[in-house]
């Protein structure tokens, strides 16, 4: 077989988080209208505010539904969405409020110990609390007394709306208001669920926060809500994972996230991204239409996004910083896979405001397959931004001939002073480099994965220890049978 | 048993051949060594021993420890002990040289059904086959080659083959690219190595690297063919002499 064709012998490999879980569920009719906002807030039992926050913001959203805009112009493609085929709550039925986790259905445990998140505290890595949001709800949060004790509020947002509402209130939309843009208002109109984390003044966070976010019913979309805030002098880590069974028609998943860092605290969040991508032909797969911001509202505070998107037919997202703290500092780590038919379209903004800001950009773009993979970001250096200093380095990796790579860097500075870097380069995945490292005996396949987290290095870094090794093996995965 | 048998073996890059008929006899514990022009199909006889995939081969069996090593994938030669020195190091960026050896050794034990070794036990040999090729600590966490100058990058290559422990090293101008130190240091390595199981293919040019590899036999690849072998006085007539003269007389490779 020549290489060309060995490189064009793609995937075996079956999305393995693929299965269905038989659970009874709640869901609303299709479709979307006043009525269906008011059933939401209705089932959740929501305060007035609460509803009248998503009653602006799903008239803004039908406004501009109205004026078909949509966002067109990320370089992706796909058929227009049919917002009222689409059913906007869905949750799995449990008898009112859980006292513990003995009271989950055990169906939704089994789900979630079959993807290898235990929720049973006593089975868990240690040092991580998990929020499983299984459709649009929270089914358990972990590990929530040893967090209360520190002070730390971790819990999903439908608790935080009843027990926190003051800084639900304070903060929600502060970052993402709902006219931000058309998913993030349609998001805010019918988010159901997410998580919510409040860390107060000069607490470091005793563990890692996980969420784990998993889409099981059929055609629903699932639109979470997360919103973290760091108070002063606070530190917080968080990581977010997500899966979805296999089904061939396409769904929506729009969530937005919302991070607030106070002076000098810092936030670091990381996703690991595995939402179906569809199969080998491109049918079915997520489109993963996501808002995440965070705000450096005050000095020597730092937000670090780092994410790894191995998943979904179609990612759209951004996590950006707005730096306005004096000495703030945004990162944006990113590793991008897209196998077979995927498409991605990811990058960060950095608008720095504050004096002295800083911002790092790391993205490595890895395509492979038909996959069209494209980086687009934006640093933008404002006026009264003296000494502000940005690092962009966008790498792309193609393996085989038939995929793309595109990067779109934007850049605007209205001070002077302000110092930009940027580096970027497109390399294939060589030949050479495989063979030699085959000829020391590691088979074609290891020698693939190495050379590609060798790539990755940079952004694998960022993660926690334990996810780092998750999101490697995730890497190896997606790409098995890639490189013949 | 011979360690590496290649009879009548021909060998084409992109319908061109550039073997013409080679063949050679290894035995274990030998030492060959082959000289030849720029061009001659050295590189390409190396190549087509570790089971590189561009070249099509057109004629002739290759025995490797009694096996068909023309059946064989890269990895598999390698795992059966066929280990090759690359002329041209290739440079892995983001993957230590520690972890990148330790799988490499890992996948030939495994392959051999022994237990691997764990970065605590690994570690330890690493660092003394280093020491053997006096590398410093430092290159232990570089990526792979990357920013090594050339006769770094070659000592690396030995520090490879020291901790594989291969029974066949074909040796691709290893000593091209070394100062005078490093080439004593390099020959060195390569001589604690020597043993009566173990055989050595070195390919160079200089007769300067037998005078410290001294080599049981010396053949001599001009246009794709072995024209003319004898024993390490060949090198140093070949020093004197060039190649042309070479090339007027029969083939005898074959022992
Ligand atoms: N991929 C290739 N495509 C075309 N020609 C090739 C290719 N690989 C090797 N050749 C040709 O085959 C011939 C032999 O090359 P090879 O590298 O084996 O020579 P060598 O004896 O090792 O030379 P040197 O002493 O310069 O290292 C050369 O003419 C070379 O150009
Ligand atoms: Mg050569």
């Amino acid at each position: 077989m020549s290489t060309v064709e060995q490189l064009q012998d793609l995937t075996k490999q079956e999305y393995k988080w693929g299965f269905v879980t038989a659970v009874e569920e709640d869901r609303l009719p299709a479709g979307l209208n006043e009525e269906i906002i008011r059933a939401i807030a209705q089932k959740k039992d929501e305060p007035e505010f609460m509803l009248e926050w998503r009653l602006k913001a799903y008239r803004y959203w039908a406004s501009q539904e109205k004026a078909q805009a949509e966002p067109k112009w990320a370089n992706v493609k796909f058929p227009p969405i049919d917002y009222q085929a689409i059913t906007y709550y869905s949750a799995p039925k449990q008898k009112t409020e859980l006292k513990s986790l003995d009271e989950v259905d055990p169906e939704i445990l089994e789900t979630y110990s079959k993807l290898g998140i235990p929720l049973h505290e006593q089975k868990l890595l240690a040092g991580v609390a998990v929020d499983a949001v299984f459709d649009s709800v929270s089914v358990a949060t972990t590990f929530k007394a040893k967090l209360a004790e520190a002070g730390v509020i971790f819990c999903s947002f439908s608790e935080a709306v009843k027990n926190h509402p003051e800084l639900v209130k304070k903060y929600l939309g502060s970052v993402v208001p709902y006219t931000d843009n058309f998913y993030a208002a349609l998001n805010s109109a019918v988010f159901s669920d997410g998580s919510f984390v409040y860390v107060p003044k000069g607490v470091r966070c005793p563990m890692e926060l996980s969420t784990y976010f998993r889409i099981n019913a059929q055609n629903t979309g699932q639109f979470e809500r997360t919103l973290i805030v760091a108070d002063e002098g606070a530190y917080v880590s968080y990581l977010e994972g997500c899966t979805a069974p296999v089904r061939d028609e396409n769904q929506l998943h729009a969530a937005v996230v919302e991070l607030i860092a106070h002076d000098n605290a810092t936030i670091k969040y990381s996703t690991v991204q595995n939402w179906y991508p569809g199969d080998k032909e491109g049918k079915g797969g997520i489109y993963n239409f996501v808002t995440k911001r965070g705000k450096c509202l005050g000095k020597n505070s730092k937000i670090s996004w780092t994410q790894v998107e191995t998943g979904s037919a179609i990612t759209w997202k951004y996590p950006s910083c707005i730096l306005q703290g004096d000495n703030s500092v945004g990162e944006f780590y990113s590793v991008a896979l897209t196998n077979n038919y995927q498409q991605a379209d990811t990058g960060t903004k950095m608008i720095h405001l504050g004096k002295n800001t800083r911002s790092t950009i790391v993205s490595k773009g890895i395509s492979a397959g038909h996959g069209q993979n494209t980086y687009r970001g934006m640093v933008k250096i404002l006026k009264g931004a003296h000494g502000a200093r940005n690092y962009t380095q966008c790498d792309s990796l193609l393996i085989g001939d038939k995929c793309g790579a595109h990067t779109f860097p934007y850049i605007e500075v209205k001070n002077a002073s302000a110092r930009m870097e940027h580096e970027a380069s497109t390399s294939k995945i060589g030949e050479d480099q495989i063979f030699y490292l085959q000829q020391r005996g590691i088979s074609r396949e290891e020698c693939v994965s190495m050379i590609i987290n060798g790539f990755c290095k940079a952004v694998f870094r960022e993660l926690p220890m334990e996810f780092a090794v998750e999101a490697q093996k995730l890497l190896s995965i997606s790409l098995e049978g890639s490189v013949g | 048993m011979s360690l590496l048998d290649i009879k009548n073996l021909h060998a084409s890059v992109n319908g061109v051949e550039i073997l013409k008929g080679i063949n050679l006899t290894i035995n274990p514990g030998e030492v060959h060594s082959i000289m030849g022009p720029n061009g001659s199909g050295k590189s390409t006889l190396a190549g087509v021993l570790a089971r590189r995939e561009s070249y099509e081969i057109t004629q002739g069996q290759v025995t490797f420890n009694g096996k068909d090593l023309l059946e064989m994938k890269p990895e598999e030669a390698a795992c059966e002990g066929l280990f090759l020195a690359f002329q041209y190091p290739v440079e892995i960026p983001g993957i230590s040289n520690a972890y990148f050896l330790r799988t490499a050794l890992n996948a030939i034990r495994k392959y051999r059904g022994e237990e691997e070794l764990d970065a605590m036990d690994f570690l330890p040999l690493l660092r003394e086959k280093m020491r053997l090729l006096e590398m410093d600590d430092k290159f232990l966490n570089r990526p792979v080659n990357e920013g090594f100058s050339g006769g770094e990058k070659k000592r690396n290559e030995i520090v490879q083959m020291a901790v594989l422990e291969p029974m066949l090293a074909v040796l691709d101008e290893t000593d091209s690219g070394l100062d005078i130190d490093a080439l004593k240091v390099v020959a060195n390595g390569v001589n604690s190595m020597r043993s009566t199981e173990r055989s050595f293919l070195v390919v160079t040019h200089y007769q300067r690297l037998l005078n410290y590899i001294v080599p049981d036999y010396v053949h001599v690849l001009v246009n794709g063919r072995i024209v003319k072998s004898g024993g390490p006085e060949l090198a140093l007539e070949l020093e004197e002499k060039g190649y042309s003269w070479t090339e007027a007389e029969p083939a005898g490779a074959r022992r």
